[in-house]
């Protein structure tokens, strides 16, 4: 187990790694990002003054140790734009990020859960084919067009909803639905699935045949069992998924997060910005699978009294 | 397995056809649909998507008030027919999707098949990428590389060719895994066949069924994530329009002139829809597992 650990945790380290020199390369592939940036117009003495002042000076190979450095001890460069370090800009986006990332995991846990549970308990029925046909919906339409239907609904048609921000508990309407749909589409497939292969097994009908309630050889043997792996899918799939909704998200209904921060400083080329946020997401992205899969190490003997 | 010869020879298509059910069939005629629609659209657009008329701006689509005759979807801001505009951004969405997946395909296969062939670094480095491409959201990559190179076709392209890879990759190094392992790899290497013999003779014959299941549905992921690209603005610039910059561009008249979202909108719902059916039914069909579920 605890060289299972360590494994995971190495090769955690190893993806961070190539992410952030991966993200740093990407940010060079077109030369010097403040020249794109400061355009044209400015004196040479300016132009070294810049390099200087956001610290671009040197080699491209210079430039990776001093971001190497930087990275260690916490800093992270200044945004072009607002000239302040980028981990304070980011770092104010990421509680309006959480808030909306907890309000669509809770909707897609509450739904999700027993929509696969009723999915696998009747499949053959109508009832499975339905929930089937929605999750398949969820899967098939981008979020973005969901959105974009229901702020045409209901804030333009309707005026229910209110589309920019998130003063309100009225805002976060929309935009949770927006992000759960592919999420719940996905967690309702896993745990159909999950359930599908428990409800084969030996022991449901060892609980059944010593008289338990149906509902408690369901919900007691068979979604505890299930749980693990639906469980283990929503640290695994739910990260990346939410992360790319996120960013969808955000920038229809101005959410000041993460997600928004990332499309704004994309569109107006603040590199420093957009790097440090993309790696800061895909960080927590990484963390989070590399957790999930301890944690779902430690939930299976197998793994955790092996030799790993 | 009886009698298999008695049976009349039908072709692969008319026996997938006779196996569907009635959502499948729609699914493939609508995919038939779109993509001669794509393929046709210079001809049967009514007009140029480009051409732009200040007199007739944000008309609305048949059957409403201040309907301009000809234009049957309308006009968007600057005057330029909805219908064409839909019909060459299916074209483009489409195009770039079937040339990013095939890339895929093609960078996945070959990545997949060397690490199934090849056992030690050459497999091990090939999987950590895959890990690798998995632990990351593609889309903030995407969404970086479109930002510092600009997006021109090439570099969409690019971007959607490697955002699947890793899929293929998985699935054809399992799929070698398991054949190399057969007695007929084992007796074509006893009579004398070499790697490469081996693996276009006997390995890739066997895995191209769920190569072609794969291929679909990275196809709708790859519609999806373009749309996604385009609508936030990142994706080919105007006055060109994908059905996804379309959506992103009407957001802005949505008020007034719903139309102009609706149609590109529900162009690309058709398109994920018809394509993800047809993938998950061709694996349904390739997967003896789930035969029966």
């Amino acid at each position: 187990m605890t060289l299972y650990i360590l494994r995971t945790l190495f090769k955690m380290a190893l993806t961070l790694f190539v992410i952030i020199t991966l993200v740093f390369f990407a940010t060079r592939l077109s030369g010097s990002p403040l020249e794109t940036f400061l355009g044209e117009g400015l004196t040479e003495e300016d132009r070294l003054l810049m390099i200087e002042y956001f610290g671009l000076e040197g080699s491209i190979w210079q430039q990776y140790i001093a971001y190497l450095r930087g990275v260690t001890e916490g800093n992270f460069g200044l945004s072009f734009l607002e000239r302040r370090p980028v981990a304070e800009i980011v770092a104010a986006r990421i509680w309006p990020s959480l808030q909306l990332l907890l309000a669509a995991l809770t909707v897609t846990l509450c739904v999700a859960l027993p929509l696969g549970i009723l999915a696998a308990l009747y499949r053959t029925s109508w009832i499975g084919s339905a929930i089937m046909a929605l999750a398949f919906v969820g899967y098939a339409v981008p979020n973005f067009v969901i959105a974009t239907f229901m702020v045409l609904i209901f804030a333009f048609v309707l005026n229910w909803l209110p589309v920019v921000g998130n003063g309100t508990w009225a805002h976060f309407i929309m935009p949770t639905i927006a992000m759960s749909g592919v999420l719940i589409a996905a967690l309702t497939r896993f745990t159909r699935n999950a359930m599908l292969d428990v409800l084969g097994q030996d022991f449901m009908r060892t609980a059944r045949a010593k008289g338990l309630p149906e509902t408690v050889v369901i919900l007691k043997h068979g979604l505890r069992n299930a749980g693990v792996t639906v469980l283990s899918v929503l640290g695994l799939q739910i990260a990346g998924l939410a992360a790319a909704g996120n960013v969808v998200v955000e920038a229809i209904f101005s959410w000041p997060g993460i997600g928004q921060l990332l499309v704004n400083s994309a569109i107006t080329r603040d590199y420093p910005v957009l790097q440090f946020g993309v790696i800061t997401v895909a960080a927590a992205v990484i963390v989070i699978n590399a957790l999930t899969d301890i944690a779902y190490a430690y939930a299976d003997p197998r793994i955790r009294l092996g030799k790993g | 397995m009886v009698a298999v010869t008695d049976t009349p020879q039908r072709s692969y298509v008319a026996t997938l056809w006779i196996e569907a059910n009635w959502v499948q069939r729609i699914a493939a005629l609508l995919a038939l649909a779109l993509l001669l629609a794509a393929i046709l659209a210079p001809l049967i657009a009514p007009f140029d998507p480009l051409k732009q008329s200040l007199i007739s701006r944000l008309r609305p689509p048949l059957g409403f008030e201040r309907y301009k005759d000809g234009f049957l979807l309308g006009t968007d801001a600057l005057g330029r027919d909805v219908l064409s505009r839909t019909l060459y951004g299916l074209r483009l969405t489409l195009g770039l999707a079937l040339l990013g997946a095939l890339i895929g395909l093609m960078i996945g296969g070959t990545l997949g098949l060397l690490a199934g062939l090849r056992r030690g670094w050459v497999e091990d480095s090939i999987m950590g990428a895959v890990d690798i491409q998995i632990a990351v959201p593609f889309t903030l990559i995407a969404l970086l590389v479109l930002s510092i190179l600009g997006s021109s076709l090439p570099v969409m392209v690019s971007i959607l060719g490697i955002a699947y890879w890793e899929q293929y990759a998985r699935i054809v190094r399992g799929e070698v895994r398991k054949i190399t392992e057969m007695p007929f790899i084992e007796a074509a290497r006893a009579s004398g066949g070499g790697q490469l013999y081996i693996a276009r003779r006997h390995v890739l014959p066997n895995i191209v069924s769920p190569l072609v299941v794969q291929f679909t549905l990275s196809l709708s992921n790859i519609v999806i994530l373009e749309s996604t690209l385009s609508f936030l603005g990142l994706g080919v610039q105007p006055p060109t329009a994908t059905l996804g910059s379309m959506v992103g561009y009407g957001r802005d008249y949505m008020p007034t002139t719903p139309w102009m979202v609706i149609a590109p909108a529900v162009a690309i719902i058709l398109l994920t829809f018809s394509v993800q059916i047809l993938g998950d039914w061709l694996r349904d069909r390739a997967d003896v597992r789930l035969q029966g579920r």
